[in-house]
């Protein structure tokens, strides 16, 4: 079982650069799956490095099961951390190479060989165990250094990007094993990763981080249903933003008077719902707008709804044809519209 | 097979030639009892040549073990001293890393006979001069920084994210360096060691400089003979001082895998 994994106020900072990561607090249950989100360059992977021991934080502190890693080297962490490339040690077979980890703790050869047997038949890999790494697909590579770090029950299991340099197909697979690995073990574990899918696929929470900062840390479904910020919201692939100013409990925009579900914060306030909330057919909060572009996308069509002010973002099933050009009448259900912070 | 490796295969042969054709006359003569001018190829055959390199007094059998030995240390040495200087230049960031790389190929830079000059003086003053020992000690100058410079590449390659890895799996500094560094950068350690013994082996001025005629080696042996006119004698030891490097230079890339000789050439497949 994994243990628990907290980081409270960790910054870091090379050289007399910005600071790469700032003030992040951030708490894994044990057995905890939870993704690093944010575009490349925002501080993931140097959070994770702090995790791991191969950096340390210019302040904050790092506790594992309660007590305080800061001062630990890495190899005494017990958090062993899938890289981007698979790095298997080139001159070692593919079960020394999982076995790297035993040895370093001293581990008995009888217990090893059986510990890495059961490690590559878990990533099932058992029939490689002779080969050298290089004869191996890059898919098979990363397996056999899942394998690697899973066979020494770390306390923390770190990823970083570990499926990034893979194709599509291999990518789904990889993230099965992952959750399957994570389901069996029980493993605390931190996914950094750029995809926002893969994200929601794997993680239990996510953390989403903008340039070495905290946005929110919440369950998957949240980052739709309730985004914290405009940005947030944004990298979720949230397009619709509608402004307008609080007046006698419902908001005043340019499409109109909106209710929502629950009582408008007052003052300027700006609203957003998803593209595949959007519903055609009359009633509350609906307005009136023309079709200004439509694109097919197999399971849903991406439409553009323009009014004299505004556009707006409506995703349909395939099966309303709409044609470009056309008066419709569009809804917003108040219990879809989410009221952003400033 | 495509047009491409066909092509590169004929571009392997004229290369393969270019380097072999001069080899063809050093040959000849080397075996030639009789060559006189008009005729294509030696008119009488012998192993005159041959059996002078092997003479007991002739102090060919005497030059070639000084120079093994002299380059064998120089290889040794060469790389005891670049393997961590190209670990810190190759491996890691620092400050001042331009300065100190500038500093380690200032002997490359600066002409040898104006570094020698300073060194003859110093080496007279240690008793150093005339002597195998600085023979060796003044062969270091050209070759430290060429093992350095190669040892950087291979470990700019090795170091970093390797062993990063192996330190979350439980290895400390020392353990990684030992069972995933080291092992890693070995082909390239042998080639730059090879590389230093080549250079040792083909120095000339260095070797009269500081061993002021004592210390003879091959390459001594060779410039006196092709200043006389004896071509046989001549091909005979330039053969002999040519063999060795081919050999070597022909074993190591047999000893290399292809899957380790890519590393020193570029990044392997990920």
């Amino acid at each position: 079982m994994g243990a628990r994994l907290e980081m409270e106020n960790v910054s870091h900072r090379y050289g007399g650069d910005a600071p790469a990561l700032e003030d992040l607090s951030l708490d894994v249950e044990p057995g905890e799956l939870v993704a690093l989100l944010g575009p490349s360059g925002c501080g993931k992977t140097t959070a994770l490095k702090v995790v791991a021991g191969l950096l340390r934080p210019t302040c904050g502190d790092v506790r594992v099961g309660g007590r305080s890693v800061v001062g630990t080297p890495p190899e005494r962490r017990e958090a062993a951390m899938v890289f981007q490339k698979p790095l298997l040690f080139p001159h070692m077979s593919v079960a020394r190479n999982v076995g790297f980890g035993l040895k370093m703790r001293g581990t008995p050869r009888e217990e090893t060989g059986s510990k890495v047997h059961e490690a590559l038949r878990r990533v099932r890999m058992e029939g490689f165990a002779g080969r050298p790494p290089e004869e191996l697909s890059g898919g098979q590579q990363q397996r056999v250094a899942l394998a690697r770090a899973l066979v020494t029950e770390p306390r923390l299991l770190l990823l970083d990007e570990p499926f990034s340099a893979l194709d599509a197909n291999l990518r789904e697979e990889m993230r099965e094993l992952v959750l399957r690995l994570q389901r069996e073990g029980g493993h605390t574990t931190v996914f950094v990763t750029h995809d926002q899918e893969e994200a929601v696929v794997l993680a239990d929470r996510i953390a989403l981080v903008f340039d070495g900062k905290l946005q929110m840390y919440d369950e998957p479904q949240a980052f739709y249903d309730r985004p914290a910020t405009r940005e947030v919201a944004r990298f979720f692939g949230a397009t619709n933003f509608i402004e307008g100013r609080t007046k006698n409990g419902s908001v005043r925009t340019p499409l109109g008077d909106l209710r929502l579900e629950g009582p408008a914060p007052p003052g300027a306030v700006t609203l957003t719902i998803r593209p595949e909330a959007v519903r055609l057919e009359a009633g509350e909060n609906s307005f009136r707008a023309r079709v200004s572009s439509a694109s097919y996308l197999g399971t849903q069509v991406h439409y553009e709804l323009r009014t004299a002010q505004t556009t707006l973002r409506a995703a349909l099933p395939p099966h309303v044809r709409l044609a470009v050009g056309d008066e419709v009448t569009a809804r917003l259900p108040a219990g879809s519209l989410w009221t952003l912070k400033a | 097979m495509g047009k491409g490796a066909r092509r590169s295969d004929a571009v392997l042969v004229v290369v393969a030639a270019l380097v072999a054709l001069p080899f063809v006359p050093l040959v000849l003569w080397a075996f030639a009892g009789e060559w006189r001018f008009p005729d294509l190829l030696p008119t009488a055959w012998s192993l005159r040549g041959m059996s002078h390199l092997f003479e007991p007094g002739g102090g060919v059998l005497g030059a070639a073990f000084n120079s093994l030995v002299i380059g064998a240390a120089t290889a040794a040495a060469s790389v005891a001293v670049g393997l961590p200087a190209g670990m810190a230049i190759g491996g890691y960031e620092w400050r001042f890393k331009g300065v100190v790389v500038f500093f380690i190929l200032l002997p490359i830079l600066v002409p040898p006979l104006a570094s020698t000059m300073g060194v003859h003086v110093t080496f007279i003053r240690l008793g150093l001069a005339d002597t195998l020992p600085g023979v060796f000690l003044v062969h270091l100058v050209p070759t430290v920084p060429y093992t350095a410079l190669i040892l950087a590449g291979v470990f700019a390659e090795r170091t970093g994210e390797l062993e990063e890895a192996a330190r979350t799996l439980g290895a400390s500094p020392w353990q990684a360096f030992m069972r995933v560094t080291l092992p890693g950068v070995l082909p390239g350690v042998a080639v730059a060691g090879l590389f230093a013994f080549l250079i040792s082996w083909g120095q000339y001025v260095l070797t009269l400089l500081i061993g002021g005629g004592n210390v003879v080696t091959l390459p001594m042996l060779l410039f006196s003979a092709a200043s006389g006119n004896d071509p046989v004698i001549t091909s005979a030891l330039a053969l002999a001082f040519a063999l060795p490097a081919i050999l070597t230079l022909v074993l190591a890339l047999r000893v290399l895998k292809p899957g380790q000789r890519t590393n020193l050439i570029g990044p392997g497949k990920v």
